[in-house]
């Protein structure tokens, strides 16, 4: 019924008694997301409404079973709190931290690369999965349970784009926010196979932007025969070339960086591409119309 | 970030790759001094962050010490024109004056970073001294590319890979291999984001010198070296970007259309831009708020782009997560009191707190137009751009 959280998943978050920390895991639980635990360095023994805080990650596993750590710690501890979670094998951490050197995420990633451990962002929103778990920072109520998958680099267009599904019925199986660095745990790639594999996800609407070439690895993907509809929208057909666009891997280097090769590459593949960021909602209807999904 | 080249030179030879002798002056006088103690000919180059100087007139070679001053007259105060400046050119202020090299070969050679393999990749080739992408589009067989594991760093033998890869032979391959070594310690000891040397050449007298050479670095990394920090130029970069700099708002690029954009998250500011262009209008920046929700942020936005003369309207479009959209509303009537407002505002907001901010907007009383989805803020925002009025 959806990918990587749902509502057994026993969530640790990493810097909890932050000022964000402490206000989105009231909003998680708010959300009913399982919030078993969290972690600040030299607050363990204290809770926040009810949820007990520990020193270390190792510690609030051990106690409490969780399997999947969420961290809000700033960006230039951050590198260390997702390796320690790593070294606590926790199985799923969801950074939301922006801002963290691409070179502590090459070391990061390195460690992880045999692990069997999954990260998610960082500088992302988070995953969830609409009327079961929350793991992140996004506005739950504009979420619905449904079948249509999501993944995307930014975080707000995450809102966006939910925002148009749900306006017109149309719920969603998972959002996975992947994040807006150059150096991500969980690319596009991954996310769109864990949605190829998941059978209640019949669609995905993915939200790339200019930068890299993860718009290029999923179109590949489609291309060898994934028997989902995919609708796509590419932030940044009005960028200029060289310039940083907010996100670190949002700057055009090369052809192959800008808005119109990735969607070239995704349309080629056989993916729907929208051109206007307004228009995501209403052409996923239209697509799902047509399979005769909906 | 971006450094100049003499700067990125400067920390090329600390990491122990060979460059030119030279020396970077401001005046014609310095030019001839510097030109008279190398005692050969020199080149003379303007120091601009941007790429085909040459080409612009910017980068000049003289045999005397007389022509080295008179060239620097030519160009220094000069607003040169490149395919990266814009229209507008960049004024020059420094020169580097280097000795002129005898060029038996020109290669290439950069550290960067493959995000696909989220590892550091030195790339080489022997077509040295042309854009890499032209290299890349025409003669991809010429480009040879070796990932580093940061697990273990850069070895010798994948210098010597590369070398051979090159065609380099003897003495050169040791020297290749040491310039190597140096390029990938400075791209990791200071968290670059790319380490490029273009032209790389082998001088008619055998030496390996680094000609040309562009440092950027990773503007994330930036906490923990104050020493690159300090390299910094502010005249390079677009004055009003500077002030959004020093008024907290890191995430606004300048841009040549007349709509003034304040959105929160880098990926809905890129498209509330293209949301832009398709409803018929351009532009006028990109600006991303960040999510931390501070009062006078907000205000500060709006204190950049009125301070924009092309700014003709303004498209406030906010989606909030972990940013409150009260928070945003608080700002957008402070700005009114504050600022003086005279374009057309056009308000987008939906998300976090949303009832808190749509109250507080509407008490206000402010005549700003509303919107209640992205395509009809996109549409509204043009349209008042254009000086016609839409009901709000």
């Amino acid at each position: 019924m959806s990918i990587l959280v749902d509502r057994n998943t026993r969530v640790l978050v990493q810097g909890i008694t932050g000022r964000e920390g402490s206000f989105q895991t009231r909003r998680c639980i708010e959300y009913g997301t399982k919030v078993v635990a969290g972690v600040t360095p030299g607050r363990g023994g204290e809770e926040l409404d009810g949820v007990p805080i520990f020193d270390t990650v190792r510690e609030a596993v051990a106690n409490t079973g969780a399997n999947c750590s969420l961290i809000f710690v700033p960006a230039p501890f951050a590198a260390d709190a997702i390796l320690e979670a790593a070294y606590a094998e926790i199985p799923l951490i969801v950074c939301i931290t922006e801002g963290i050197p691409a070179l502590d995420m090459v070391r990061v990633r390195r460690y992880l690369r045999d692990s069997g451990i999954r990260l998610i962002g960082p500088n992302c929103p988070g995953v969830i999965t609409p009327g079961q778990a929350r793991v992140g920072i996004m506005p739950g109520d504009v979420f619905t349970p449904g079948m249509v998958g999501v993944i995307s680099r930014s975080g707000t267009l995450v809102y966006e784009a939910v925002a148009q599904l749900t306006a017109l019925g149309i719920g969603q199986s998972t959002c996975v926010g992947v994040g807006g660095d150059p150096v991500i745990g969980t690319t596009p790639l991954d996310a769109m196979r864990l949605f190829a594999q998941d059978p209640d996800t019949k669609a995905v609407v993915f939200i790339g932007e200019i930068g890299g070439t993860f718009e290029q690895e999923v179109a590949e993907f489609i291309g060898k025969g994934l028997h989902k509809p995919v609708i796509a929208f590419v932030a940044g057909a009005t960028a200029p070339p060289g310039r940083r666009m907010g996100h670190a891997g949002a700057i055009i280097v090369g052809e192959a960086g800008t808005a119109q090769a990735k969607k070239r590459a995704l349309a080629q593949a056989g993916a729907v591409v929208v051109d206007s960021p307004a228009q995501i909602g209403l052409t996923t209807r239209r697509v799902l119309q047509e399979r005769g999904i909906i | 970030m971006k450094v100049h080249e003499f700067q990125a030179k400067e920390l090329l030879q600390k990491y122990g790759v060979p460059v030119p002798r030279g020396q970077v002056a401001e005046s014609p006088e310095e030019v001839e001094a510097i030109a008279r103690q190398l005692g050969r000919p020199v080149v003379v180059k303007a120091q601009i962050h941007a790429g085909g100087r040459g080409k612009a007139g910017g980068i000049r070679l003289a045999s005397t010490p007389e022509e080295a001053r008179e060239a620097a007259g030519q160009i220094l105060g000069r607003r040169l024109v490149t395919h990266q400046t814009g229209p507008e050119g960049k004024l020059v202020r420094r020169l580097l004056v280097e000795e002129a090299l005898q060029v038996q070969q020109e290669l290439y050679v950069a550290v960067i970073l493959d995000n696909a393999q989220a590892m550091p990749l030195i790339m080489v080739s022997d077509a040295g001294g042309i854009d890499i992408e032209e290299v890349a589009a025409t003669s991809p067989e010429r480009i040879h590319r070796l990932v580093v594991d940061p697990a273990i760093g850069f070895q010798p033998f994948m210098g010597r890979y590369l070398a051979s890869k090159l065609g380099l032979r003897g003495e050169t391959v040791k020297e290749a291999v040491q310039a190597m070594a140096g390029l990938y310690r400075l791209f990791v000891e200071k968290d670059c984001s790319l380490v490029e040397v273009n032209p790389w050449v082998i001088t008619t007298d055998g030496r390996l010198l680094a000609a040309d050479a562009k440092v950027n670095f990773d503007d994330n990394a930036l906490f923990r070296h104050p020493d690159v920090a300090a390299l910094r130029d502010p005249a390079e970069e677009d004055p009003l970007e500077v002030e959004a700099q020093s008024l907290g708002i890191s995430n606004y690029v300048r841009l040549s259309g007349n709509i003034g954009c304040v959105v929160n998250g880098a990926g809905l500011a890129m498209a509330t831009m293209d949301a832009i262009k398709m409803a018929g209008g351009e532009p006028a920046n990109f600006l991303d708020i960040g999510t931390v929700n501070n009062v006078e942020r907000v205000v500060n936005s709006f204190r950049i782009l009125t301070s924009d003369e092309r700014v003709k309207a303004i498209l406030i479009n906010i989606f909030g997560g972990m940013a409150r959209v009260d928070v945003i509303a608080e700002g957008i009537v402070r700005a009114f009191k504050e600022l003086e407002v005279r374009v057309p505002v056009v308000v987008r907001l939906a998300g976090t707190n949303l009832a808190e901010g749509e109250r507080i907007l509407s008490q206000s009383g402010l005549p700003i137009i509303r919107a209640g989805d992205l395509g009809e803020a996109a549409f509204k925002a043009v349209a008042a751009a254009q000086g016609e009025r839409t009901p709000s």
